[in-house]
C-alpha cells in the first residue's frame, strides 16, 4: 500500500481555487521533490495534508495508509505520523522548548496508547539528537524559537522530526532563509532520517537543496496541478531552463 | 448635582442595620466616632455607579445593588466547615492566620511560637486595647472612597501585624478569609501590617468559601507600612465562591529603600474589586505590581491601581494579565502620577488581555500623570485572541486544542507569575492558574 496518496485534490481560499486536481503517490523510502514557481500552490499543498485550518477541500482525497485523512484533526494526523516541517517555525514566547518537545511528544504517544515516556528517558533522548544536530543545550530551554535564527529554527524542526519520528515527513521550503553552511547541517539531519520505511516530500523553490537531499522523484507543480514528473536529473534541467515552460503547460 | 441625597430603600436598610451592627463592632469612644464618621462619608456617596470616573466598568449599584446586613458569628458547625476550606488553600510551610465569617477564629490559626520580633494580634483585641493611635491607624478610611470607608466604618475583625525593626521572618504569614454563612450575609474585615527597619517578611491572603456558603459579600481592607530597607513580598489569590462578592482595598506605603512585590490572582468570585494604593514616602524604594485574572461565565473581576510618585528615585512595574473566557469582564484600572519632586522616577506599566470568547470583554484603562521633567514612564495595552498560527504549530505537533490553548494560556499569564521572588509561591500561583486550566478543559 502507498504511505501517503493524493487524489485529483481541489482546494480554495476565500473562494478562490488554489489546487485544481493535484495528485500524487509516495511510497514508504521515497523522497520526493515538488517543485515550482511561487504561486504554485506547494505551500497550499503542505498545509492540507497537516490540516491546517482556512482551506476548503472542495474535491478529491488524501489518503494516509489507506486512511482518509481530511477527516482528521491535525493532531490526529500528527500522531499517526504526519510531519510538517513549517517554512517560517512560529515563535511561542512562555513555552520552554524542552517542555513543548515533552508535551507534544507525549501527546502524541497517548494518542496511539503507547506509554508516555519518562522525564530521564525523555532527556536523554533529546540531549543524544540535539548534540547530533548541533543544537545547543541551552537553546532547549528558551522559548519555543524565541531568539533563534533562521537555521536555528529550521535545526529545531528537524529535531523534532528525529524526536517524534513521523511515517511521512513534509519539508515546507526548508531552505528558505538559510545560509549554505546552515542549509549543509539541516540536510544531513534529514538525510540521517532517512530510512526504508520512512517517506519524505521536499517542497523547494530552487533546485540547490537537492544538492544535499536527492530526491527519488521530482515532480514541477504550476497553477495548482502537477504538470511534470521524473528523476531527480529534472531538477537539474528545471535549473538550466526555469519554470517558463510549464506555465502555458498548467 | 444633589446635596441632598434622597436615601434608596436599601440605603435606609443599610443605615438601620448600621446603628443595629453599631453594638457588635469593637472599639469604643475616639474609634466608635471615627467608626460613625467613616459611615457618613459612605451614607452621603452611597454604592459607586457608572457615573463615578473610577467605577465606570464596575457599577457596583448595578452589580451588587446593596450592601447586605452582617453575617452572625460562625457557630461550632461553620468552624468546622471553615477549617475544611482553609485547608484546601493553604501554603505548606506559612503559618496560618484564619478569620470565619469575619471574625478571627484562634482554633483554626496557629500562633504558637511566633518569630522573635513578630507579634499578631487580632484586630478587635487592637480596637478594645489602650492604644488608640494604633487602633485609629488600623481603620484608617478615605472619605472620597466610599468602599474604603464603609469598610472602615463596619469592620468587625482582622488581624493587626507588627514586625519589629531588623526581624527577618522564617516563614510566610498567611491571612485566609473563609465564608461560611449559609444565608447571604456580608463580612467586613480590616488589617493591619506595619514592617519596621530593616525587616523582611512575606504575606498570603486567601479567599474561599466553605462548603454551603450562599451569596455572601467579602469587604476587606488592608493597610500596610513598609519601613526604611525594608522587604515585603505579597501574594493574594481571590478563590471565592462564584456567587460571591469581593471588595477590597490596600493601601500600602513604603518608606526608603524599600521594597514590595506584589502578585494577586482572582479566578473567584461573581464581582470582584480590588483596589491596590501604594505610595512613595522615601526615595530609592522599588514596587512589583502584578496581577492575573482569569475569568469565565459571567464573571467580573476590577482591579484598580494607584501609583503614587511623591518622592525621587523609586521605581515602579506593572505586568498585569487577563484571560477572559464566555461572557466575562475584566478590568484593570492603573493610573500613576508621578508629582514634582520626584525626579529620576522610572514606571513602567504592561496590560494585556486574552479574549478566549467573541462576548468577552476587557477594558484596560492606563493613566500616566507625569508632572516631573527627569523621568522614565511608559504603558502598554494589548487585547487580543489566541494567536491561530501558534495554535495549529501546537497542534501539528501533536497537542489536542484545548492542551494547545492550555499551554499558550500558561505561557500567556506566566510572564506576571514568572515575578513572583518565591519559589513556593510562583510554584503555588502556578497550580493555581492550573486548576483553573483543567477546570476549563
Amino acid at each position: 500500500m502507498s504511505l501517503l496518496e493524493v487524489k485529483d485534490l481541489k482546494v480554495r481560499v476565500e473562494e478562490r481555487e488554489i489546487l485544481h486536481g493535484l495528485t500524487l503517490t509516495v511510497n514508504p523510502g521515497e523522497v520526493h521533490a515538488i517543485m515550482g514557481p511561487n504561486g504554485s500552490g506547494k505551500s497550499t499543498l503542505s498545509h492540507v495534508i497537516a490540516g491546517k485550518p482556512g482551506y476548503e477541500v472542495t474535491d478529491g482525497q488524501i489518503l494516509f495508509r489507506g486512511e482518509d485523512l481530511l477527516e482528521m484533526a491535525p493532531e490526529e494526523r500528527a500522531a499517526k505520523g504526519v510531519f510538517l516541517a513549517f517554512q517560517y517555525p512560529v515563535e511561542i514566547p512562555g513555552v520552554a522548548t524542552m517542555n513543548f518537545l515533552r508535551t507534544a511528544l507525549n501527546a502524541q504517544r497517548k494518542a496511539r496508547g503507547e506509554d508516555e515516556y519518562s522525564t530521564p528517558d525523555f532527556l536523554k533522548k533529546v540531549r543524544e539528537v540535539a548534540k547530533s544536530l548541533n543544537i545547543p543545550q541551552d537553546m532547549l530551554k528558551r522559548g519555543v524559537n524565541v531568539g533563534f535564527s533562521g537555521g536555528e529554527k529550521k535545526r529545531n524542526e528537524v529535531l523534532q522530526m528525529a524526536l517524534f519520528e513521523p511515517a511521512v515527513c513534509i519539508l515546507d521550503e526548508m531552505d528558505s532563509g538559510l545560509d549554505i553552511d546552515a542549509l549543509r547541517i539541516a540536510a544531513d539531519g534529514v538525510n540521517a532520517l532517512r530510512t526504508p520505511d520512512r517517506a519524505m516530500v521536499v517542497i523547494t523553490h530552487y533546485q540547490r537543496l537537492l544538492n544535499y537531499i536527492v530526491p527519488d522523484v521530482v515532480h514541477v507543480m504550476s497553477k495548482g496541478r502537477v504538470v511534470k514528473s521524473g528523476g531527480k536529473e529534472l531538477a537539474l534541467e528545471l535549473e538550466e531552463s526555469g519554470y517558463a515552460q510549464f506555465e502555458d503547460a498548467a | 448635582m444633589n446635596v441632598v441625597v434622597a436615601k434608596t430603600e436599601t440605603g435606609r436598610a443599610l443605615s438601620d442595620a448600621f446603628a443595629v451592627a453599631r453594638e457588635r463592632l469593637p472599639g469604643k469612644g475616639a474609634i466608635a466616632e471615627q467608626r460613625r464618621q467613616a459611615f457618613e462619608a459612605y451614607e452621603r456617596a452611597g454604592l459607586p455607579h457608572r457615573r463615578i470616573e473610577d467605577w465606570k466598568y464596575t457599577d457596583l449599584r448595578a452589580l451588587m445593588r446593596e450592601v447586605l446586613p452582617l453575617a452572625p458569628a460562625p457557630d461550632a458547625a461553620a468552624l468546622t466547615r471553615a477549617a475544611t476550606a482553609a485547608k484546601s488553600v493553604a501554603i505548606a510551610g506559612a503559618r496560618r492566620v484564619v478569620l470565619v465569617d469575619g471574625v478571627f477564629a484562634p482554633s483554626l490559626s496557629d500562633l504558637a511560637g511566633l518569630d522573635k520580633g513578630l507579634n499578631i494580634r487580632s484586630l478587635r483585641e487592637v480596637l478594645e486595647g489602650a492604644d488608640t493611635a494604633l487602633a485609629a491607624e488600623a481603620l484608617t478610611s478615605d472619605a472620597a472612597n466610599p468602599m474604603i470607608a464603609l469598610n472602615g466604618a463596619m469592620a468587625t475583625d482582622g488581624v493587626v501585624v507588627d514586625i519589629v525593626e531588623g526581624t527577618v521572618l522564617s516563614q510566610p504569614i498567611q491571612i485566609v478569609h473563609i465564608a461560611s454563612a449559609q444565608a447571604p450575609a456580608a463580612m467586613f474585615t480590616r488589617s493591619l501590617v506595619r514592617l519596621g527597619r530593616d525587616t523582611v517578611a512575606t504575606l498570603v491572603e486567601s479567599y474561599a468559601a466553605a462548603d454551603g456558603a450562599k451569596a455572601y459579600q467579602a469587604h476587606d481592607g488592608l493597610v500596610v507600612s513598609i519601613g526604611d530597607n525594608a522587604r515585603l513580598d505579597h501574594v493574594r489569590v481571590v478563590e471565592d465562591a462564584l456567587d460571591a462578592f469581593n471588595i477590597s482595598s490596600a493601601n500600602v506605603s513604603l518608606g526608603a529603600h524599600a521594597h514590595f512585590n506584589t502578585f494577586g490572582l482572582t479566578s473567584g468570585a461573581s464581582v470582584s474589586r480590588y483596589q491596590l494604593t501604594i505610595a512613595f514616602a522615601g526615595q530609592g524604594s522599588k514596587v512589583e505590581t502584578n496581577g492575573v485574572n482569569l475569568l469565565n461565565g459571567k464573571q467580573h473581576a476590577d482591579t484598580t491601581l494607584f501609583m503614587d510618585h511623591a518622592v525621587p528615585h523609586c521605581d515602579s512595574r506593572e505586568i498585569f494579565r487577563a484571560v477572559v473566557d464566555d461572557r466575562a469582564h475584566s478590568v484593570f484600572q492603573g493610573r500613576i502620577i508621578v508629582r514634582p519632586d520626584a525626579q529620576k522616577t522610572d514606571a513602567k506599566m504592561m496590560t494585556r488581555a486574552l479574549l478566549l470568547s467573541d462576548e468577552a470583554e476587557a477594558d484596560n484603562k492606563p493613566e500616566l500623570e507625569i508632572f516631573a521633567d527627569d523621568v522614565t514612564c511608559g504603558h502598554g495595552a494589548t487585547t487580543g485572541a489566541l494567536d491561530e498560527s501558534l495554535l495549529f504549530y501546537l497542534r501539528a505537533r501533536g497537542l489536542p486544542e484545548k492542551d494547545a490553548q492550555a499551554l499558550l494560556i500558561q505561557a500567556f499569564v506566566g510572564e506576571a507569575i514568572e515575578q513572583i521572588a518565591s519559589d513556593e509561591l510562583r510554584e503555588f500561583a502556578i497550580l493555581t492558574a492550573q486548576r483553573w486550566l483543567e477546570a476549563r478543559a
